[in-house]
């Protein structure tokens, strides 16, 4: 086994030595390989970076914070006291070698037992996921590449959330009839109307939510909440990519801010990247040693969330709620155009954002037509919005090797979370990859929105997808909207993806959220 | 290196002391005894402050008070062997062999390599074995010179 060590101690000239002997030593005896970097008064010589890439394990024998930590990001970590290392360099051998091992079986488990991936030498240092919270994220890649291992990182922890929630959402759907929605937030349905059993997700109690809808109610009401996660969980993680344990805190306020605002996951792509920015920024100018104990754990996280959360309340919800009158004001004056163009701005909408605020827009002039009678937008604009999380999924198997791993999974999911008009299904896609994503996606809904409208195929349910085709006029021509908007998007993510030069196949990687390491406590500094 | 980091007179086979302070405060004076610290006070004020961080003792009988400071004028080191015992704070119980390491505040990394690599040495069982059996002085310096120089 190939491992790394960094020794560090407050003084830097007798026990980040010893400790870095005595572990040589250890390893040696137990036949691993060792590289130790230790942090002492006679200067750090730093471990070369793809002897980093190619280490199973990282040991750090510190009493003081580990120098360039991000380094080893993504790797299996093993802390301890610099004196434990001294004093028993066997064990701690041993406890990496574990970590490592556990690393190896829990990609083995994350990645869905499909085969590792082949590790090309860029990836192969993330190739083993830490026991820890980790990241994807290799330091010495360029800004493109980086920029998107934030993502997605964020993205793979994001992932769980989607599937939890989409697939809750799907059940209760299957369980009380696609009207639990209905019956839960009130509204119109097939000409019934409910009152609402809950005003949202937030203060609600149980009662009323049993007894409007039983259990697949309160089923459906938790995947709710599991998907209220989703664009925080999306934010936190791309600002901890960035910036380490200090980024969680401004990512995911900002990511509530974004969602509170009615961002959608667009929103909290920004708030994720502006937390993660600020952080990096934060953490530059070197501060006095008396300062240094309370920055990360009060003063980067007070500054950083207060910057992030005003910036996204003000530059970004604000132009958010107007854009979003304004949309609502002029698909309300095209009334009355080309129903086929209508169907295909539509279908767009409903993609660009999957369950955002354009998304919004776009479904809430499908139910406000719905209840002026007209049932054909309604049937369009879920139409359009099944497409998504189906075309995705569908791209993934037939070229799985354009995907991530973590996105092979999300795309297990999405299959279900599509069929269940469950939009945000494609959002782990879109997210890491905006820009080949959400363009495939908007073309393949507008064909489906578009069709939609043309055979004139209708809906009397506001929601419920595949479930309420009961529900549907002329549901084999919409069927044929949906398949053809769901090939259009394939074909597109795929071209799009094809592309690209890198091997997304290579990044290998499941979504690992394990234990978190153990908090180390700095004393001193040298 | 213009000297050794160790030469006879910095060495006591035959340490008594109560404290560990007290021990400390025995090997600096020989320090400075040879020039090696300007200011005993000053210097004891620095171990004693890198002492109270976290207890120098480790496991096998060992002490190594140790500090960078301003007060020190070359890398050195003082050792003595303790038949009963010093505290050091190990768990294991008192340390019977201290090493009292000194270096200059300022010192570049090249000064610092030699006091790594005697750290280094400190972990083997053989190095601490040939200094607990040493006979005298002049054969503690040899073992540390050969060791820490000559492999």
């Amino acid at each position: 086994m190939k491992l790394v060590a960094v020794t560090s101690c407050p003084t830097g000239i007798a026990h980040t030595y010893m400790a870095a002997e005595s572990i040589e030593q250890a390893a040696a005896a137990a036949g691993h390989s060792i590289t130790v970097e230790t942090q002492g008064a006679a200067g750090a010589d730093p471990i070369p970076a793809d002897v980093i890439a190619a280490a199973d394990a990282v040991i750090f024998a510190a009493d003081v914070e580990v120098r360039g930590r991000a380094r080893f990001a993504g790797k299996p970590v093993v802390t301890a006291p610099v004196k434990r290392a001294i004093n028993d360099g066997p064990g701690l051998i041993a406890e990496a070698v574990a970590a490592a091992e556990a690393a190896v079986a829990a990609a083995a488990a994350g990645a869905g037992g499909t085969a590792a991936a082949p590790a090309g030498p860029a990836a192969a240092g993330h190739a083993a996921p830490a026991a820890g919270l980790t990241t994807k994220v290799d330091q010495d890649a360029g800004f493109g590449t980086r920029l998107r291992q934030w993502l997605m990182t964020g993205v793979s922890y994001m992932i769980p959330f989607v599937a939890a929630g989409g697939i809750l959402i799907a059940i209760s759907f299957i369980m009380g009839g696609p009207q639990v929605a209905t019956k839960v937030f009130g509204g119109t349905f097939h000409g019934h109307v409910y009152p609402a059993a809950v005003t949202g997700i937030e203060g609600f109690t149980i009662a009323p939510v049993l007894h409007a809808a039983g259990l697949a109610g309160l089923l459906f009401l938790i995947g709710k909440i599991a998907f209220f996660m989703l664009v925080p969980v999306l934010a936190g993680f791309i600002a901890f990519a960035m910036a380490d344990r200090m980024g969680l805190v401004p990512g995911f306020v900002g990511g509530l801010v974004a969602t509170a605002t009615g961002a959608g996951f667009l929103g909290g792509l920004i708030a994720g990247l502006l937390a993660g920015a600020v952080v990096m920024l934060l953490k530059r100018p070197r501060v006095p040693r008396a300062l240094a104990g309370i920055m990360p754990v009060v003063v980067i996280p007070l500054v950083s969330t207060a910057v992030v959360g005003v910036i996204m309340a003000v530059a970004v919800g604000r132009p958010v709620a107007a854009a979003t009158a304004a949309m609502t004001t002029w698909l309300h004056g095209l009334s009355g155009t080309n129903a086929a163009a209508l169907g295909m701005l539509l279908g767009a909408m409903m993609a660009f954002d999957l369950g955002g605020p354009v998304n919004k827009v776009a479904y809430t002039f499908g139910l406000a037509s719905l209840a002026s009678g007209d049932t054909k937008i309604m049937a369009a604009v879920m139409a359009a919005g099944m497409t998504p999380p189906v075309a995705c999924a569908l791209a993934s198997v037939v070229r799985k090797r354009l995907f991530t791993p973590a996105e092979r999974t999300a795309g297990e999911a999405a299959w279900l979370l599509g069929l269940s008009f469950i939009t945000e299904g494609a959002i782990p896609f879109a997210a890491g990859d905006p820009l080949r994503v959400i363009p495939s996606l908007m073309a393949g809904s507008a064909v489906t929105g578009g069709l939609s409208m043309a055979f004139g195929a209708t809906s009397l349910a506001p929601h419920g997808g595949i479930w309420v085709i009961g529900l549907i006029g002329k549901p084999g021509l919409w069927a044929v909207a949906i398949a053809a908007g769901i090939c259009v998007s394939a074909v597109c993510l795929v071209a799009l993806k094809s592309l690209r030069r890198t091997a997304i196949a290579a990044e290998s990687a499941a979504n690992n959220i394990g234990v978190p390491e153990s908090t180390r406590v700095a004393v001193g500094a040298s | 290196m213009t000297s050794p980091i160790i030469t006879p007179d910095l060495v006591d086979l035959s340490l008594e002391a109560d404290s560990r302070h007290d021990a400390t405060r025995q090997l600096a004076r020989l320090l400075a005894g040879q020039g090696r610290v300007t200011d005993l006070d000053g210097f004891l004020a620095d171990v004693a402050a890198r002492e109270a961080q976290m207890p120098t003792g480790i496991e096998g009988g060992i002490g190594i008070p140790h500090a960078r400071s301003a007060y020190v004028t070359e890398p050195s080191l003082a050792f003595a062997r303790s038949k009963a015992g010093v505290d050091y704070g190990a768990a294991d119980g008192p340390a019977h062999l201290i090493f009292l390491i000194a270096a200059p505040e300022g010192g570049g990394a090249q000064h610092m390599t030699i006091l790594a690599a005697l750290a280094r040495r400190l972990v083997h069982a053989s190095f601490r074995e040939a200094l607990a059996t040493a006979p005298d002085a002049p054969t503690v310096v040899d073992i540390v010179t050969k060791e820490v120089l000559g492999s």
